[in-house]
């Protein structure tokens, strides 16, 4: 098990190795020079000019890289153009607002949608069935911010019982934390909601025509035994790939939520990052989720281990 | 049942908010306020963004300011005089000025920020051209001495939108003019308070206490500016229909400027009020590049000029037509420098003498590349209505869609518009930027010099020259006359409709300035 940690941790390097290059390299040739967008309207060419050589955007692409990854390997990301920050402090700002997002979102979605799932696997074909693979369509169908917007239009503006936008920091107050979390999760929630119990409807749909469950039924064990202990966690392991294959989507869907709400997390750093091409701050915010994805897959390989005895690293 | 969960609920989080963050009771009055764009660079020289000018207005000072009917009052000056010959201007500053650390603001101060900004700012380049040198005289006087006499010095130190000339101490304004300064030090009306303030959330200001406001009652940017509320926070709110749906909820008291399309929401509102803050308002430009075939060519320039309708373009960027005014005026209507451009240009196109006159320029029916950019929103309607204008005119136009970003970085380059460069871009301008010869940056016609499109007329520039010499205010407004009969003459550039956008405010909101700025003294929340 270790070895195969440590193979796999390694494997990291060439992973970010290849994106660093491909981001570097995309940010590099698409249009847009962040020495006009600092230099704003009324500036002349000479202004521009003169920012770029401040920014060192007149070097050469290959010295611009070669100064870039030396100064990573040293641990240093960099300052942003913009926020007279280095990009280490924005992340470090931004990334509680997108932890608990995506925690509040994974911590409902599954929540809501396994035992969905479960519930549609046993009752297959049957009225709450067909309504968990409608919602289910829905929920894959609608975009994310058509349902942000549905949910503020609904509880924050016409009932007025949760706040429309903004965000409250948890050590600041947690029921200000708690209140303007509500509407975001769900809304991210919604898509893996629809993916979750979708792929656990499968899941234990194949496992309950299994030899072993007409085995354990002809034994008299109770439904709830049956669909927990058998089921359920036969059906555990592509349940798993699923929401680790989801964290991507989890971050493509911060992207969207924290804009429409308000929330001053990653995604929204990312967006105003390339909108104003902030390279430092993109370069290094994409290089994370590399990293966080890559970890986060590493965790659910290794997690395979506890639902599935046979499984072996 | 909906009054009841609120109560409950509203229970629960003042009880929850009292345990967990019982200091922040002690904020007093808060506006809460959301601007058009995210606030990151702080330092107001160093870039032109209006929410970085705004950010300056909140805690630096100014030397002179401009009240509400465009008259430039002195502000942090108390009396300044003129030698007869005109080249010696005399600066004091008011008893009691003191920086945001309780140090005194000195004459050294001045002169510091003003060389600052002059490296920066168009009309501040102007004005160094003839400043011979700056001396201080005493801790809270000092001279500029002038070449040979200059007619737009107050003009330039009152200029109300950016670069403006800010006060900032000494020692912050001796940073390179092309890096961000690192202090926010002013002596305004407010304190930035650094450790509350988070870039993407909110920007927090606390009233100075220290400040002394002039005792003349606060007008447009001049005047006394008393502080009303305990504290300003900048909230940082991306999307559109979120910063309206806040205001209708009542989580921020103001909004900078709602999108035209949001309006009639705010309007069935009975907590929410409109306020005309800039009645100046914007105007939209069409910028030729003079540098590439074809509108090297004046007549293929006139040729498109000629096209032009604005109330084609107002009609489809903003739609309402209380919201805008057809004005063929380069230097804004309702103020003392306009004038009305002859023949109907730009008001009633001439499509039949437009056509006449390509053929007569040789026109050969390449397509003009005209760029739109797709993520401003009250700019992306413009691109379309120049194409449909132009081709009516006989013009082959190829609109190319782009993103801001992309598109003001293609605008610096001066290729041939089929390898990489362009032909015709749009953009607006706060009318405050735009109300003089001098400080209209799309009249500057010295070529590499001048603004995208780099039109070159030494004719232009004498009589700009002349403008800016003149003392004369009489002289000096023929001589505006005689720049914008010279720019339409030779086609320069096409100012294409003036257009206003109100900002909004919860209906508990008072005193919301009139001025070519947003600004938070002088507004009260009962």
């Amino acid at each position: 098990m270790l070895d195969f940690i440590i193979r796999r941790l390694i494997a990291i390097i060439p992973v970010l190795t290849v994106v660093a290059v491909f981001v570097f390299l995309m940010l590099r040739l698409t249009p847009g020079d962040p020495a006009a967008v600092i230099a704003g309207d009324n500036a002349t060419s000479d202004q521009i000019a003169d920012i770029r050589t401040k920014l060192g955007l007149d070097e050469p692409i290959w010295t611009q890289f070669v100064i870039w990854i030396s100064n990573i390997l040293q641990g240093n990301f960099g300052e942003s153009f913009f926020f007279k920050k280095t990009v280490a402090e924005l992340i470090a700002q931004r990334v509680e607002p997108t932890l608990a997002l995506a925690i509040c979102t994974l911590v409902i979605a599954v929540t809501v949608a396994v035992p969905m799932g479960v519930l549609a696997a046993y009752r297959h074909g049957s009225l709450l069935d067909r309504i968990v693979m409608g919602f289910s369509v829905l929920g894959f169908s609608v975009p994310v911010f058509v349902i942000g917007y549905c949910l503020i239009y609904v509880f924050a503006i016409e009932l007025g019982w949760l706040p429309v936008q903004g965000y409250i920091r948890i050590g600041v107050s947690f029921w200000g934390f708690l209140e303007r979390m509500i509407l975001p999760s769900i809304t991210l929630a919604v898509i893996f909601v629809a993916l979750i119990a979708r792929m656990t409807r499968a899941s234990v749909l194949e496992v309950l025509n299994e030899d072993y469950i007409r085995t354990a039924r002809a034994k008299g064990l109770s439904n709830r035994v049956e669909l927990m202990r058998h089921a359920l966690r036969n059906a555990a392991v592509p349940i798993l790939t699923v929401i680790g294959l989801g964290i991507a989507g989890l971050i493509g869907g911060a992207v969207v939520t924290e804009s429409v709400y308000g929330l001053p997390g990653l995604g929204r750093l990312t967006v105003e990052a390339v909108l104003s091409r902030d390279f430092p701050t993109i370069q290094t915010v994409i290089l994370l989720f590399s990293v966080v994805y890559v970890v986060i897959n590493l965790l659910i390989d290794i997690s395979y281990t506890l639902f599935d005895p046979r499984i072996r690293y | 049942m909906k009054k009841v969960m609120r109560r409950t609920l509203g229970a629960i989080a003042a009880g929850a908010i009292l345990a967990a963050a019982g200091p922040a009771l002690a904020q007093g009055k808060v506006l809460k306020f959301v601007q058009n764009g995210n606030l990151t660079i702080l330092d107001p020289i160093w870039t032109t963004a209006y929410v970085t000018r705004n950010h300056g207005y909140l805690i630096y000072d100014t030397l002179f300011a401009s009240d509400e009917n465009n008259v430039v009052k002195p502000q942090m000056v108390d009396k300044y005089e003129v030698s007869p010959d005109k080249t010696v201007w005399t600066f004091t500053l008011r008893d009691g000025l003191e920086w945001h650390d309780g140090k005194p603001v000195t004459a050294e101060d001045c002169i510091a920020s003003l060389q600052r900004w002059g490296k920066r700012d168009a009309m501040g380049l102007k004005l160094m051209d003839f400043v011979k040198e700056f001396k201080a005289v005493d801790a809270k006087t000092f001279q500029m001495v002038l070449k040979e006499p200059y007619g737009l010095v107050l003009d330039s130190l009152g200029k109300p939108s950016s670069n403006v000339p800010f006060i900032m101490p000494k020692a912050v304004a001796e940073t390179d003019a092309f890096k961000q300064i690192d202090s926010q030090i002013g002596s305004g009306p407010f304190v930035y308070q650094k450790n509350e303030s988070k870039p993407g959330e909110r920007h927090v200001y606390l009233k100075n206490p220290k400040y002394k406001p002039r005792a003349d009652a606060a007008s447009g940017l001049a005047g006394g500016k008393v502080v009303k509320v305990d504290r300003v926070e900048i909230i940082e709110m991306p999307d559109t229909q979120q910063q309206v749906n806040a205001l209708v909820a009542g989580e921020i008291d103001l909004l900078e400027q709602p999108p035209h399309d949001l309006i009639p929401i705010l309007k069935k509102d009975k907590g929410v009020k409109l306020v005309d803050w800039n009645p100046l308002g914007h105007q939209f430009i069409i910028r030729f590049n003079h540098v590439v075939k074809p509108f090297d060519n004046p007549k293929i320039r006139m040729a498109a000029l000629l096209a032009m309708r604005q109330e084609d373009y107002l009609k489809a960027t903003v739609g309402e037509p209380e919201f805008y005014k057809v004005c063929s005026a380069a230097f804004v209507c309702g103020t003392p420098n306009a004038f009305d451009a002859p023949n109907g240009l730009l008001v009633k196109p001439d499509f039949e003498k437009a056509k006449a006159l390509l053929k007569e320029a040789g026109y050969d029916g390449t397509p003009v590349v005209l760029m739109q950019s797709t993520t401003l929103p009250v700019l992306t309607n413009t691109a379309p209505v120049t194409k449909q204008l132009l081709e009516q005119a006989g013009f082959k136009v190829d609109m190319q869609s782009m993103d801001w970003q992309t598109l003001v970085t293609r605008r610096t380059k001066k290729d041939p518009a089929d390898k990489g460069g362009w032909n015709i871009l749009h953009t607006f301008s706060v009318a405050a930027d735009i109300l003089n010869p001098i400080s209209t940056s799309y009249m500057v016609a010295q070529g590499d010099k001048s603004w995208f499109g780099w039109p070159t007329d030494p004719e232009m520039e004498k009589i700009r020259d002349a403008y800016a010499k003149e003392t004369d205010p009489a002289k000096a407004k023929a001589l505006a006359k005689a720049v914008q009969d010279r720019a339409l003459e030779t086609a320069q550039y096409g100012w294409i409709g003036q257009w206003y956008g109100p900002g909004a405010s919860r209906a508990n909101i008072s005193g919301w300035l009139k001025a070519p700025v947003p600004v938070m003294w002088n507004i009260e929340k009962k």
